[in-house]
């Protein structure tokens, strides 16, 4: 912003003594009025996220079978049981695949993808050819996530699926059933993950590449550095605030994923596409054991925060190393 | 937005003339190159289409020939039966109108919330903000798996349960803890001298908000409510839950609940899908330009 300047010199800090406590007519109002303005959000916060917060915490240390059925006070229990319980170990496994089909691999191709389109057909061929590929790349992050998931269920059907009819007319006798066997069903998963999130860390980086001073890389080009040394040396460390940001949003995202699942597995086939947030689900609604879904929905927010924490403190600490190493 | 970076870097050091030879050569080289390439993005492009190229082929075709000619040939004919089944089975109107409604006023209410919000962080600098804004962070971490049984029993309570209200209130406060660590953070750098100018001139803070601050950050205003919007539009979870009957529902979960339908043929999937992502297509080609500025908004903090 071009207006930065005076907010350095607070205009408010300085000359107030001289003024006298007076409140002299045209002064600014205390900031205690400000407080009003807080209310309405403060109370819709309240209300809608940290009361029911609460509340999950309260279910989660009962034995509950949710509606009018009595509850009973059961400590901690549904948290000891959690750490025996095979399904609760398996979500919180196939987590660890979604950050690499939310997360890792979406954010190397962005990279690249980005680093691509930006130099290379941006610059040589057009920036207008480079904005609609980025469009098309970006296209899976805006439809509906239920229409992804029913459009690629219809694909990888094992009977009337895209897929496997192309399989089958370049004659392949037996195609699979991509999303019924076990072995299958994660690797299936994860590639629709990976074409729902490419687009999100392309459009960032592509972004960041336009902050990067330009005479950076014609130094560089001048001391004879080819593209990819110029890519690791310049690109690499100077976008690396878009980095966290996207790790830090994508790893929440992958620990949080949910209606893929629904729409394409339910989980299964026999567990091995479960995630904590669908397991909370089918302990509320299908097997009626709120408290011991509560108990997995804590977990998961303690481990989000935990996780989110992490990526913050790396953040803060990449950041002071290269200020000393200044 | 990209004109001023290219236009800087697209003749790199002209004045070194000795080593004119080798730079020409190298452009030449280039040259080629950036051709492969291009056809590289464009196959990486056709790949990221093709499940919505397959969808647009499958919509319009019979089932019929579906079953004789496979998902790549293309239609013969325009067969328009499956848009009209997956229309009235799922009375396709009614979820329109709940997805609109439903998604228009929790981003209205959101950015409202927001804007008042962080006018008392960000301009009103209230004591212990740091803290509050911390509160709406983590409001904003936290997975909806640990809100919804009590907010399902609260809808219930308030005879909220199965309304579209629901959604448009619970969706408008978690926009809001978004939106409101965002434009606080606007805030914050916000001109002291325009306040100072207002302040002086005897204005109230409600005038200071609307005559000063309102009209500044109305471009960060339109792209969160944008992206509220298609978030709310989009939302899954908690709407599956809350609206159990099918003339409350919105459109995704109109669509999601389609998939159990044995008498479910492959046009009519395909045509309902196509439909239920027509909303938000023309939405994001209509603010294209204001969305991917938005999404920049939000990496840089």
């Amino acid at each position: 912003m071009s207006n930065d300047a005076p907010s350095i010199i607070d205009p408010t800090a300085a000359p107030a003594p001289s003024r006298g406590r007076a409140p002299t007519p045209g002064r600014r109002p205390s900031t205690r009025v400000y407080w009003l303005y807080l209310l309405p959000g403060g109370i819709a916060l309240t209300v809608v996220i940290i009361v029911p917060f609460a509340m999950n915490l309260w279910y989660s240390l009962h034995k509950w079978k949710g509606g009018l059925a009595p509850m009973r006070w059961i400590g901690f229990d549904n948290y000891v049981d959690l750490m025996s319980d095979d399904a609760f170990w398996r979500s919180f496994q196939n987590s660890l695949w979604m950050i690499v089909a939310m997360v890792i691999v979406p954010t190397l191709v962005g990279i690249v993808l980005a680093a691509v389109l930006f130099d290379v057909v941006g610059k040589n061929i057009g920036t207008r050819t480079a904005s609609f590929l980025r469009a098309v790349y970006y296209l899976p992050q805006i439809l509906p996530i239920a229409v992804a998931g029913i459009v690629w269920n219809w694909i990888f059907n094992a009977e009337t699926g895209a897929l496997n009819e192309i399989l089958r007319s370049l004659g392949v006798t037996d195609p699979p059933n991509w999303l019924g066997v076990p072995g299958l069903a994660l690797p299936a998963v994860m590639i629709v993950l990976v074409w729902i999130q490419i687009g999100y860390p392309t459009v960032i980086f592509m972004s960041a590449l336009q902050r990067v001073d330009p005479e950076l890389y014609e130094a560089a080009e001048i001391d004879g550095a080819g593209w990819y040394r110029r890519f690791r040396a310049i690109t690499i460390p100077q976008i690396r605030p878009e980095t966290f940001v996207i790790t830090l949003t994508c790893t929440i995202a992958a620990l949080k994923v949910f209606a893929p699942i629904y729409v394409l597995t339910r989980g299964g086939p026999e567990g091995s596409t479960l995630v904590p947030s669908y397991y909370t689900f089918l302990n509320f609604f299908d097997k009626s054991k709120i408290g011991y879904g509560a108990a997995v929905a804590t977990v998961l927010t303690f481990v989000i925060i935990v996780v989110a924490v992490v990526i913050q403190s790396l953040q803060a600490r990449a950041e002071r190393r290269e200020e000393e190493g200044r | 937005m990209t004109t001023a970076t290219t236009g800087a870097t697209g003749a790199p050091a002209r004045p070194d003339t000795p080593r004119v030879v080798g730079r020409t050569r190298d452009r030449h080289h280039r040259g080629a190159w950036r051709w492969v390439i291009l056809a590289l993005c464009i196959v990486f492009a056709i790949g990221m289409i093709a499940p919505f190229l397959l969808m647009v082929m499958n919509a319009f075709k019979s089932p019929a020939s579906y079953s004789s000619g496979g998902p790549l040939q293309l239609p013969t004919e325009l067969y328009t039966e499956g848009l009209v089944k997956f229309w009235n089975a799922t009375n396709f109107p009614v979820k329109l109108w709940n997805s609109i409604w439903t998604s228009a006023l929790a981003a209205l209410f959101g950015v409202l919330l927001s804007l008042l919000t962080a006018f008392a962080i960000g301009v009103g600098r209230i004591r212990g903000r740091m803290w509050i804004v911390l509160v709406f962070l983590l409001a904003n971490m936290l997975p909806q798996e640990v809100l919804l049984y009590p907010l399902y029993t609260m809808a219930q309570q308030v005879g909220l349960n199965n309304s579209g209200w629901a959604i448009v209130i619970i969706f408008a406060v978690i926009q809001c803890a978004f939106g409101t660590y965002l434009l606080a953070s606007v805030l914050g750098t916000f001109p002291k001298a325009l306040l100072e100018a207002a302040a002086l001139d005897g204005a109230t803070t409600w005038r200071i908000l609307w005559q000063v601050v309102y009209p500044i950050v109305r471009p960060t205003l339109s792209v969160l409510l944008i992206f509220f919007f298609i978030w709310t539009w989009n939302e899954f979870f908690i709407p599956l839950v809350m609206l159990t009957t099918p003339d409350s529902q919105t459109v995704p979960i109109a669509l999601a609940s389609l998939q159990g339908d044995r008498m479910l043929d492959v046009p009519t999937l395909n045509a309902g899908a196509l439909l239920s992502l027509l909303p938000t297509l023309v939405f994001f080609l209509i603010f294209q330009r204001t969305l991917t500025r938005g999404v920049t908004a939000g990496a840089v903090k």
